[in-house]
């Protein structure tokens, strides 16, 4: 087989035991290559935002090896975490933005957070919020944006810095559908701007709309993964059982 | 590079967030002044005490009386003794005349009649002494014990009582300044702790937001160590600006009240206070401030 283009995320073998007891995560392994668009699906409690919290490096593997952006983080140091994490654009469901600052401040911070000159922030900021579409609303607070544009400010957050790698774990899962769309077609810009994209939901229109490679996980462990997928037939039939509950 | 970007940030942003959680500052500062105007409180009044009872103690002495017909050179010899002795602070002569016009002083005052009754003639004569003043209050009686030993003194007087009252109260004034500064050490870190947790709580959110973006330890804790140095700092000048106003005050109200005590007791002059108490509060304030937030930052760097 030919050799695809460099790796951004390498997990081998890896298992996450919580405090609790839990296994999140069982004997999994996954690479992801520079470039790609993966959703991540399964469902809930099957381990997908441990696999997340994996690549942050806020949870350790218990056992297995982790590599991300070419870096070993298996045994990362905590002094070494910030620096980790700056190579990585990160949108959640709840949005996480400071709701004591206004839109440029929002984004601006990760741009004070990796010490950009004062004078380049303003030019940074401006250019990721035209690519979002909220120029008009740098001096709105969160409190006063829709969720769909909360995202968005949570989105130009992430990708200011000129991340290679932008993961967001369920980033529509508050949103209604059109919106959930429009912030799936903003993902799918950025990363054919060239950033890696990985993103965990339980959209299965969106899934199945976009033809991206799909990786099921099913209690904590890899069930498939498929270039092209759909959000699959016998995770859709397990699911229906795990409802009937 | 990045210390001095993020140095301006840190005091911007410092600033930003006192304004912004203008009740957390408050709160905070308010708890800073109560805690140092009680210790400057505290302070005053325990160095004044013992600033009274030192001066009472310096004008305590032992006379000492020598036997008759005692030669000149052997009562330099006794003095030359005195000195030596690691215990006593100073040595003082007193002649018979001098002995005889303070006598006739004393007497003047309350019965200047009488002074006219002695004519010329001091009945005083002979009774030259050596005034001795100790170190240490409490060490007065062994000193006394030891003089009365020497060769050539006919007899030693001391005031036992005032010996007595002055090592008691000063006893007393050491074990009160220990327990007032054991309360206000409980209240403070009390209302201290109270200030923090509400802190915390203040800012979970915030420092998860930091951590997530790939802010360093450095980064997140900058903002807080400027916020807590200038409450600190804000929460100690002003227990110093009511000292200052109020000491004088209050010390010349305490002197028109009990008039009779002007003449045999002086306070400590502010500057002399402020000498401990300014760099105190401020050493304290900014310390309280920089721990506080340290501490309250810290418990969510580990995400
Ligand atoms: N912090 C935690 N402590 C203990 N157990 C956890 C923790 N986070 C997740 N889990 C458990 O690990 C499993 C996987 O959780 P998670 O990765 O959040 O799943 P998903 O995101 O797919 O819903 C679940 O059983 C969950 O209860
Ligand atoms: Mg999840």
């Amino acid at each position: 087989m030919e050799e695809k283009s460099a790796k951004i995320v390498s997990l081998s073998n890896v298992s996450v035991t919580y405090p609790t007891g839990s296994k999140a995560l069982k004997n999994f392994s996954i690479d992801i290559y520079k470039g790609e668009f993966v959703f991540v699906v399964g469902a809930s409690g099957s381990g997908k935002s441990t696999f997340i919290k994996l690549l942050l490096r806020e949870v350790e593997p218990s056992s297995g090896k982790v590599v991300v952006n070419g870096k070993n983080i298996t045994n990362l140091k905590h002094k070494d975490v910030a620096t980790h994490r700056r190579r990585i654009g990160v949108v959640f469901q709840d949005f996480r933005l400071l709701k004591d600052r206004n839109v440029f401040e929002n984004v601006a911070f990760a741009q004070r957070v990796i010490s950009m000159p004062h004078r380049l922030i303003g030019r940074n900021v401006s250019k990721v919020l035209a690519l979002v579409g909220l120029e008009e609303k740098k001096k709105a607070f969160p409190k006063e944006l829709s969720g769909g544009e909360q995202q968005r400010v949570a989105l130009a957050r992430a990708i200011v810095n000129q991340v290679p790698l932008l993961i967001a774990d369920e980033p529509t899962g508050n949103l209604d559908p059109k919106t959930s769309m429009e912030i799936m077609q903003l993902l799918e810009n950025i990363n054919r701007q060239g950033t890696t994209v990985i993103v965990v939901t339980h959209d299965r229109e969106i899934v199945d709309m976009m033809q991206k490679r799909v990786v099921t996980i099913k209690d904590g462990e890899m069930f498939s993964d498929v270039e092209q997928g759909q959000y699959t037939e016998s995770l859709a039939a397990s699911e229906t059982r795990f409802n009937m509950e | 590079m990045e210390g001095i970007h993020t140095f301006f940030y840190s005091i911007k942003q410092g600033i930003i967030n006192l304004k912004r959680n203008k009740m957390f500052t408050i709160t905070s500062i308010c708890t800073i002044t109560a805690c140092l105007f009680l210790f400057g409180l505290c302070y005053s009044l325990v160095s004044n005490i013992q600033y009274i009872v030192k001066s009472i103690e310096g004008n305590v002495a032992i006379t000492v009386f020598f036997d008759e017909g005692t030669k000149d050179s052997q009562k330099a010899e006794i003095a030359l003794e005195l000195k030596e002795n690691k215990k006593i602070k100073k040595v003082e002569y007193i002649s018979a005349e001098q002995a005889w016009e303070n006598f006739k002083e004393d007497i003047f005052e309350t019965q200047p009649e009488l002074v006219d009754t002695f004519e010329e003639d001091n009945p005083l004569a002979d009774s030259d002494s050596y005034l001795v003043y100790v170190k240490d209050m409490s060490e007065q009686n062994s000193v006394v014990k030891t003089i009365e030993k020497m060769d050539g003194v006919r007899k030693v007087k001391s005031s036992k009582e005032a010996v007595k009252t002055l090592v008691t109260f000063n006893r007393v004034i050491g074990i009160v300044s220990v327990v007032l500064i054991i309360i206000l050490l409980t209240v403070s870190t009390f209302l201290i702790q109270n200030t923090i947790i509400v802190g915390i709580s203040v800012r979970r959110e915030e420092i998860r937001i930091m951590r997530m973006i790939g802010a360093t330890d450095f980064f997140v804790q900058g903002p807080f160590v400027v916020e807590g140095i200038t409450i600190g700092l804000i929460g100690a000048l002003i227990p110093i600006l009511v000292l200052l106003i109020t000491y004088n005050r209050v010390l010349n109200w305490i002197s028109s009240q009990f008039g009779v005590l002007t003449n045999w007791i002086s306070f400590l002059s502010l500057q002399s206070e402020f000498m401990v108490i300014v760099p105190a509060c401020i050493g304290l304030g900014v310390g309280i401030g920089l721990v506080g937030s340290l501490v309250t930052v810290k418990k969510h760097l580990n995400v």
